[in-house]
């Protein structure tokens, strides 16, 4: 499934007009939402990395890594305006709008996108730049040019694009890579499937109009809800190593624990709820507590660092020395 | 040339208003995060 055999229904301004949008725009086109929880989870592996990092040098890091996440929303949003505009999602986004003209969103993604791996480069940490880089290119080649209209795994390999931010950030401020930063980006990684296929349960119209191989238009809805069944499985197992790893302590594990039975229970559902309305709110419902679950995971991993609770159980995990 | 009307011109103006935000935003923290080097963790050392 080539880009050509998808119809475009562009207006005339997002393929060859003017940008006519205002600063806002350009906001938009770097898809803040996704951003903040690239600089949260950033943070995270910032302030659980060992050895100490200036705040200044925190806060320019933080500032270089969401710049690099914003760049590549905007240049997945400069070659997806095609299918973007036959989605109703994000039929609404600028360029299909017609509110900032494509090639502008591809030369202001570039310039971004490279702004930020040399600033982040030059003033905290090459290593750090490196993953940024490979990162945007991880999105924008591999993900989104390649396997986004190919493949029903799409998500599944490209969501490593998304979870390799909270790696960055440990890179940022310790220069290093090691076993726990992997841990952060196995929570991401396994997170990402159930999370984007909860949404294509009840969005699959769209893109079976887009032309997009999301699982539930390629393999059906019932090997969907049994994949993010095996995914939350897996998910929860993982969220439970911080501890293993000496990253976080009882109290972080306790919540892991309990949101994990969250998780669980929503994905349980939507495998159990197959038809109607039913099967599209629990759907829906997993989509929105997965957002708060990983956000509630990270803010674990920070409260238990940041609150000294790791001290209370012996550095190494409860099996440690 | 072509002629834009005034919400063009307004959208424009926000556009390059935003654009020299972010370039002084990044001299400054260009130059802060220089001196934080330069300073080499003097705030820090014992007196």
């Amino acid at each position: 499934m080539g880009k050509s055999s998808v119809d475009t229904s562009l207006s005339p301004a997002s393929l060859g007009g003017a940008t006519r949008g205002d600063a806002l725009d350009f906001v938009a086109l770097m898809k803040p939402r996704v951003m903040s929880l690239v600089v949260f989870t950033a943070f995270v592996g910032l302030v659980l990395a060992p050895g100490p990092l200036h705040p200044v040098l925190a806060v320019a890091a933080l500032v270089t890594i969401a710049a690099g996440a914003g760049a590549s929303g905007a240049l997945n949003m400069w070659y997806d305006a095609d299918i973007d505009a036959l989605m109703t999602r994000t039929a609404r986004r600028p360029i299909p709008a017609g509110r900032i003209a494509r090639g502008d969103a591809l030369g202001f993604g570039a310039t971004v996108a490279a702004g930020s791996v040399v600033a982040l480069g030059i003033l905290v940490d090459w290593l750090a730049a490196g993953l940024l880089a490979f990162t945007i290119g991880f999105y924008l080649f591999v993900y989104t040019m390649w396997l986004k209209r190919r493949t029903p795994q799409n998500i599944v390999i490209g969501g490593a694009a998304g979870a390799l931010p909270p790696v960055v950030g440990w890179a940022a401020a310790s220069g290093t890579l090691g076993v726990e930063p992997l841990i952060l980006f196995l929570i991401v990684f396994l997170w990402t499937p159930s999370h984007f296929w909860a949404l294509a349960l009840y969005r699959a119209g769209d893109y079976m109009r887009a032309g997009v191989p999301m699982l539930p238009v390629v393999a059906g809805k019932d090997e969907t809800r049994r994949q993010i069944l095996i995914y939350s499985l897996a998910l929860v197992a993982v969220s439970l190593a911080p501890q293993w790893a000496g990253l976080a302590g009882i109290v972080y594990s306790v919540f892991a624990g309990l949101l994990g039975a969250g998780y669980l229970f929503a994905a349980g559902r939507v495998f159990a709820r197959r038809e109607g309305e039913a099967a599209d709110q629990a759907a829906r419902a997993l989509f929105r507590y997965s957002i708060v679950y990983l956000f509630g995971i990270f803010l674990a991993l920070l409260a238990d660092q940041g609150l000294g609770l790791s001290s209370l159980v012996p550095r190494g995990g409860m099996w440690g020395a | 040339m072509t002629q834009l009307d005034d919400e063009e011109i307004r959208r424009r103006r926000s556009r390059s208003i935003a654009i020299a935000l972010i370039l002084g935003a990044l001299v400054v923290l260009f130059y802060i995060v220089t001196m934080v080097r330069m300073s080499g963790g003097i705030a820090e050392r014992a007196l």
